[in-house]
Order: structure tokens, then sequence, then C-alpha cells
């Protein structure tokens, strides 16, 4: 039976070499994605039937025209937003009576960073449609609560949490935070984390604590 | 003798008052007994689970959506992972498209049970409630043996099911499907032609048509008053083109039709039921055959190395989703649900946007309490059916 072989002492072990510092976290993050594809529609696909009455009773009003998984999309722009969608609900056409749904997607490194998405719904022709507008941080979109009230609760919303402004709202307040919150909680920009309890009374505070807190980190 | 002063009241209800079922805080002014205006408060229940979502792989999103709207978790489920099949592009087996539909009626009755029996309690009639419960019971002991959890499953995934169905699902279905028309039956003894529960909902609480489609109103409450919009026959989704069943619409618009709508429906969803569950055999494909997506089976793991990498794929990064945009609308027990999801090619989705049915209910309700007696008021609110969670997300 052999001996068993003496414990080799902690010191003649090689010694692991240095490890290099590790690498920034933002180094890591993939780019942020320009925004949204949107495809325009293949050239043997039927445009809808309200497509050219709206073109030509609005010119300029639809600046593109994309197609994706079966569904219809009109970019509008900022300006002509209001003529647009009344024509679309008022036209016999159309008649998109249901504003279904009013969200907005952040797209911070695109110039024009925000999508305002509307969902429409005719409920006499069964179809939906969605609409685009793009708008720059800081811009205002316009209200379409005269047009479907429904609205008008979504678009307190998004002002809620993108910060994005409706000329024309009757109450325009925030409608899921708190009165006194500061921040747009979904902008893509916001911490994931919450801004903590020191935003609410000063942010300059809060953005010092979270930078010391960072470094100490580091260290 | 001077002329006697009469001034309005304001009334603070809520947001901790049993019968917003949530947490949902009205200011109502009064006057007399009459409520002249009405301001609704919302976020108390805010939860940011769209924000959460985007730090989320795709299947991590399920248990996160199901918890909006707790008393549909099912539904919820459904038509966020429908949505995201959308921008995949997966055609599921015909056996997971049927049990589907029958795991959602099934949970259309489960709400439409909750629904019943809180606001019959509301207005007093405590018994019923009891027996909805007892009937709830069996939906969430089906639930329990489908997937190990009661209310919210997550049993639903993108590409199909979480696992095949288990042993006796089809006895134990079966037999609450056999139970369940007598039970029926035993609540509208209770309730159609009691002549307290009557006087408390006939006319109370009117919504006319044009109101409905201006606030967007879907659903029960929006059928109720003459709006002909089922997501399931406007734009079949699933197998639903193939299943025979009647949308039942009326055009009283009051609590008392929202009633009687609602428990047709539950006899409807009954129907569904039983030509799902005929068609669904006991053993069979439950999710899409596509390597990305499904897990391959445990046995493989511990045997081939080519499905062990796979796996370790599959829970490691999770899968990808094409550039895109997708918002399905589903047919959910409070109307129509859908989600829109944004995905910039990655594992985690960009942006995902609950639209609630409860939302809207909730923006249009000073429309049907302006007017109405105040002690209506609990009666209009349990009509609407809404559902905090799904309002504040």
């Amino acid at each position: 039976m052999e001996p068993a072989e003496p414990p080799v002492p902690p010191s003649a072990l090689p010694k692991p070499a240095p490890k290099p510092p590790a690498p920034k976290a933002e180094a890591k993050a993939p780019p942020a994605p320009p925004g949204p594809p949107d495809q325009a529609p293949p050239d043997d696909l039927a445009r809808p039937d309200y497509l050219a009455p709206l073109e030509q009773a609005c010119p300029g009003g639809v600046s593109q025209v994309s197609y994706w998984v079966g569904d219809w999309t009109l970019i509008v722009p900022r300006d002509r937003l209001v003529e647009v969608a009344t024509w679309l609900r008022d036209t016999p056409e159309s008649r998109f009576d249901f504003c279904s749904d009013l969200t907005a997607v952040d797209w911070p490194p695109r110039a024009e960073r925000f999508d305002l998405v509307y969902c429409l719904y005719s409920v006499p022709h069964r179809r939906r449609v969605r609409l685009k507008v793009r708008l720059k941080d800081g811009e205002a979109a316009p209200s379409v609560t005269g047009i479907w009230p429904a609205a008008n609760w979504f678009e307190r919303e998004v002002f809620d949490m993108f910060g994005i402004r409706f000329d024309g709202h009757p109450d325009l307040r925030r409608i899921l935070m708190p009165d006194d919150w500061q921040g747009h909680p979904q902008r893509k920009d916001y911490p994931l984390e919450g801004p903590g309890e020191l935003l609410l009374e000063d942010p300059l505070e809060w953005l010092k604590l979270r930078n010391a807190a960072r470094e100490a980190e580091f260290e | 003798m001077g002329q006697i002063r009469t001034e309005t009241m304001t009334v603070n209800m809520g947001p901790q008052h049993p019968s917003t079922h949530g947490v949902l805080r009205l200011v109502l002014e009064l006057d007399g007994e009459n409520v002249v205006s009405a301001s609704t408060t919302i976020g108390y229940l805010h939860t940011g689970i769209e924000k959460t979502a985007e730090q989320k792989k795709w299947q991590q999103v399920i248990p996160l959506v199901e918890r909006m709207d707790y008393l549909s978790a099912q539904s919820n489920s459904l038509a966020f992972v429908t949505s995201v099949e959308k921008l995949l592009g997966l055609d599921l087996p015909d056996r997971v498209k049927w049990i589907r539909v029958l795991l959602a009626e099934l949970q259309r009755i489960n709400s439409h049970l909750v629904w019943l029996g809180t606001h019959v309690m509301d207005l007093g009639a405590v018994s019923v409630m009891l027996y909805c419960f007892r009937e709830r019971e069996l939906l969430l002991n089906i639930n329990e043996m489908i997937a190990g959890f009661r209310m919210f499953p997550s049993y639903i995934r993108v590409g199909g099911l979480r696992e095949d169905l288990p042993a006796e699902f089809h006895e134990t279905v079966r037999a609450f499907l056999d139970r369940m028309p007598e039970k029926l039956a035993d609540y509208e003894r209770l309730l159609t032609k009691n002549q307290i529960f009557r006087k408390r909902t006939h006319g109370v609480g009117y919504i006319s048509k044009e109101d409905a489609v201006a606030w967007g109103l879907v659903g029960p409450i929006a059928r109720s008053s003459g709006v002909q919009y089922d997501v399931r026959r406007a734009f079949p989704y699933l197998v639903y083109d193939k299943i025979d069943f009647e949308v039942p619409v009326r055009t009283e618009g009051d609590v008392y039709a929202r009633y009687l709508l609602r428990l047709v429906e539950m006899r409807e969803s009954l129907k569904i039921c039983r030509q799902a569950l005929d068609r669904i055999t006991p053993r069979g494909e439950w999710a899409v055959d596509d390597p990305r997506i499904t897990p391959p089976p445990k046995d493989k793991v511990y045997t081939e190395m080519e499905a062990l990498i796979q796996h370790f794929l599959i829970y490691s990064q999770g899968f990808t989703v094409p550039a895109g945009e997708a918002a399905v609308p589903i047919e959910g027990p409070r109307g129509e649900q859908a989600f829109y999801v944004v995905s910039d090619g990655s594992n985690r989705p960009w942006r995902v946007k609950s639209r609630g049915p409860s939302f809207f209910a909730c923006q249009a309700m000073p429309t049907y309490l302006i007017g109405a007696l105040i002690a209506d008021v609990v009666a209009i609110i349990g009509s609407t059916d809404i559902v905090l969670g799904d309002v504040d997300r």
C-alpha cells in the first residue's frame, strides 16, 4: 500500500494570475434597436378599400403604409392626425368608430423618439387598423378625445408613463402614478429599480446617492 | 322665515370599499340621494408589470400577465401568447387549439361565477355567493390538476402548453360539465324572478348603445346594450369558427340585462366545453414541434448531447422573436383583450401593452353613475365586473 501523499502547502501552489479588470457593463450591452421595421406591403396584396379615398380626401395625410403579419399600419404626420382620424371615423367606407387601444413605444436612439400607436376597430365593417404618429422628445401630440371619448384615460396614461403631452386634452393629469411622482416610468432610460424615495423630494440628491453607490460597487 | 337652503354633499367611496372588488376610489357628489357627479381615481394597484415584462424573457412574461386580471388568468396568457405566436409565425397542432379553447371557456365560467357571487352578495344575497364559490372550487381543482397552481396555472405557453394533460382530466372536466347546468338553474331559481333582486337591478345603470361604442365598452356590458361585438365571432381565433355556439345580445342595457346575459354566456361556454372535450384525445401533441421553442423531452436530455444543448439554450437564453409588432384580440370574460407586443428581434420583449376591458368600464363609470341613486351605485359597479388588477396593471 502506497503511503498517502503529503498535503501540498498552499504557498507551493502556483498563484492564479491577477484577473483582468472586468469590462464595464455598458460596453457589453448590444446597441439599442433603431425602431420597428415598418415593412412596406407586398406588391401583390390588395390594399384596403378606404386607403385611396383617404389619400384623396387628405393629401399627405398618410406618409407611409406598412403591413406586417396581417395588420395594416398607417403612419400619419403629427399635424394631420386629427384630420385623418376624423375622416376614418366618419366616412361610411371606413367607420372606425371604436378606439380600441392607444399607447406609445420608446425607441431612444431615434431622433423621433416615440411612436404613438392607435389601434382602431370598426364595428360595422369588422376590421382593424393601426395608426402611428412619430414624435420627438418634448413634442406634444394633438388629443383625439374629441373624436373618441375612450381615448381620454389612455392619453393620460401615455402622459403618465412617457411624458408625452396632448394638446387639447380636457384633464391631463397623472393616472397610475401618484400626482407628485418625478419622471416617467415607461421610458427606456428610467431605471427599473425605480428612483427610490429620495427622488420624490430632490432628484439631484437622488442622483448623487446613486452615483456614490455605483462607485462603491466598482471598488 | 327664509327658504330652506339645500346643498350637495360629497361622499368619498373607497379606496377600501368592499364592493369595488379591488381598490377603486369614487368621489360622489350627492343631491339628496341622487348622484350628480362622480369621479374615479385609480392606480392603487399599479405594479409596473409592463415595465417588468421588458426585462423578462418571452416565456417568463406569462406568469406576469396572468396576474394582471387575476380572475381570468388563462385568458390573459392566451392573449399574450397568441400575439407572440403571430410574430413567430407558429402553426399550432389542432389538439393544442382545442385544449386552449376548453381552458379559456372554463376560465370564463370561473370568472363569471366569481362575478355572480360577489355581485349578488353586494345586493344582499349571501347564499348565492357560497354556492358560486362551491362550483368555482371545482374549476380551481382542475387548474391544480393540470399545473399544480390554482389561480395562475401558467399552463398555456408560447408554442403550446406546459405539458400534456394529466390522467383523469377528461373525467374531472366531464363531471363538472354534467353538474353545472343544474347548478345554474339553481342560481336562476334564487335570483331571476326574485322580487327584491329585480327591484334592485331592473332599469338601473342604463347605458345606451352609442355610449357603449364611444366609451369603448366591450364584452357583456356592450352586448347587453345591443352592440354586436364578440371577438370569437368577429375575428375568430383558435378554432372558434368550427364551434357551434350563440352570442347572446340584449338591448335593455341595465344591470338586470347584464345579469341575464352573463348567465346565458355561461351556458354557451358549457356547450363549447363539451364540443372541445369530445375532440381532445387523452394523449397527443401538446406543443408545436419546433426545436427553437419547445424544450426536448426529458429522457432525451439525459441521453442525447443535442437535446441537452437545446435544453440548455432554451432555459438560459430563451428564444428570439422576429422584430415587429402584433396585437391579436381575444374574447376574455370581460370582453376584448389584447396584448400589443413589440419585439426588437431579441429574446426579451421591447414593449408589452395590455388592453384590458376593465380599464374602459372604469373610465365610463361616471356615464352610468350620474343620475343613479346612491344605493344603486354598488349594484352598478358590481354589474360592470371590473377587476382593478387589470385597470392598474
